[in-house]
């Protein structure tokens, strides 16, 4: 069976590197699952909830933050700034990240790349809840 | 035969110096790891962010994006990277030299860090904005930088930048490199990522400009970023180094002196035995 070679990179780290059966990513224009021999795509991708099958079959979620995704026919690179496994998430940690950015965006007129800043996190951190909560489910 | 005094006075003053460049030298060393840490941590990123590129520029047509836009060049820009501080060896001293070969005429310069420009304004060159950053700068803060240089090119003010700074090899060596950064060409960012043959265009989600419009700056935002980290790992590394041959040297220089102290204390106390037993001598 074809396999996918999965390298999933942030700044700070290399997240996963291997192969895997499909990786489902969600990019700008909605969730997007991506076999082998897939032909060859560059996209976007917003926060959210990578998916990934590996080779023995078993499912991995990892919360990501903004970034590319480039498909080979053999190959999937995701560029993030963000990659957090599952069991890595602290849900508390999350949710006091959302609560604060919330609470800066309503409280404080912040403009320009603060803004993005802010929004951004809050993007992620809400990413990261999403990833944890649907494993309990 | 030097004054004793002035022999203990020297030896005293040289052990101060050491112990001052020694407490540099700690403190570069942990700074050092520190920096290292970071400029290595953003290696498997940039180097898929490369190949990524690679594969994209031979891809995409030269027209189909500004950045990709090779225009003949009548100004170019050049971001200088340099320390603030000095003590570092001939760090600064090899950029700058690499600067000096720069043509004066068709070149403007954006400078961070106090030496680089302290050095364009002493030899009158043209420097168009200088930019001052931490010992451990994040993205945001490089990115007001590189943002600058690419509106820079973007309004066609020069037609190339590249980037000036000291490469880092190992904590012994440190390589100023000039890397051409805008427009951006698959020789900028090959050489690490392996050459895909692909043929097959890309599909681009949503389009093409909105992808090449995301990817391109950033590319440009994140490579700059890395750069200066890897100048911060070469300042401690050389700072380090500069402050450990100080030590060294110090420590030397306190031996030979106390070599020459202890001498000069013998020949005196020679001396006064001589005198005692001529005197008694004479007495006899």
């Amino acid at each position: 069976m074809a396999l996918l070679n999965l390298e999933i990179v942030t700044p700070e780290k290399r997240a996963y590197s291997g192969s895997a059966r499909m990786v489902v990513v969600p990019g700008a224009e909605g969730e997007l699952g991506i076999l082998p021999d897939h032909m060859p795509l560059m996209t976007q991708i917003l926060p959210g909830e990578v998916q990934v099958t590996t080779e023995s079959g078993e499912e991995l979620f990892l919360a990501v933050g903004e970034g590319f995704v480039e498909v080979c026919p053999d190959r999937v690179s995701v560029l993030t700034d963000m990659a957090i496994e599952e069991v890595e998430i602290d849900e508390k940690a999350a949710e006091e990240a959302v609560a604060r950015a919330e609470r800066e965006l309503r409280d404080q007129a912040l403009g320009g790349e603060e803004l993005a800043t802010v929004q951004g996190s809050l993007l992620k951190s809400l990413a990261q809840l999403k990833v944890k909560r649907r494993s309990r489910h | 035969m030097a004054n004793l005094r002035d022999i203990r006075r020297r030896i005293k003053s040289v052990k101060n110096t050491a112990q001052i460049t020694k407490a540099m030298q700690m403190v570069a060393a942990a700074k050092m790891r520190k920096a290292q840490q970071a400029a290595l941590a953003g290696h498997p990123y940039s180097q898929v962010l490369d190949r990524v590129l690679v594969s994209l520029r031979d891809h995409v047509s030269e027209g189909a994006h500004p950045l990709l836009e090779s225009r003949p060049v009548k100004k170019s820009l050049v971001l200088l990277v340099t320390t603030d501080k000095g003590l570092c060896g001939a760090l600064n001293t090899n950029i700058l030299r690499e600067a000096a070969t720069l043509d004066q005429a068709s070149t403007v310069f954006v400078s961070s860090g106090k030496k680089g420009a302290s050095f364009l304004a002493r030899t009158g060159r043209k420097m168009i904005a200088d930019f001052a950053l931490p010992d451990s700068p994040t993205f945001l803060q490089t990115k007001a930088i590189s943002k600058f240089c690419l509106e820079k090119f973007l309004s066609g003010e020069v037609d190339s930048v590249s980037v000036l700074y000291p490469k880092f090899v190992n904590t012994l060596t440190q390589k100023p490199l000039l890397v051409p950064m805008l427009p951006i060409s698959s020789e900028a960012a090959q050489g690490k990522g392996e050459h895909v043959e692909g043929g097959a265009q890309y599909l681009f989600e949503p389009d093409a400009d909105g992808v090449l419009d995301a990817v391109l700056p950033y590319y440009f935002h994140f490579s700059v970023f890395q750069m200066i980290l890897d100048a911060r790992a070469s300042e401690q590394s050389a700072r380090m180094v500069a402050m450990k041959s100080a030590t060294d040297n110090a420590k030397g220089l306190v031996k030979d002196l106390t070599l020459e102290y202890n001498k000069a204390r013998q020949a005196a106390i020679t001396t006064e035995l001589l005198e005692i037993t001529t005197a008694q001598m004479a007495l006899a």
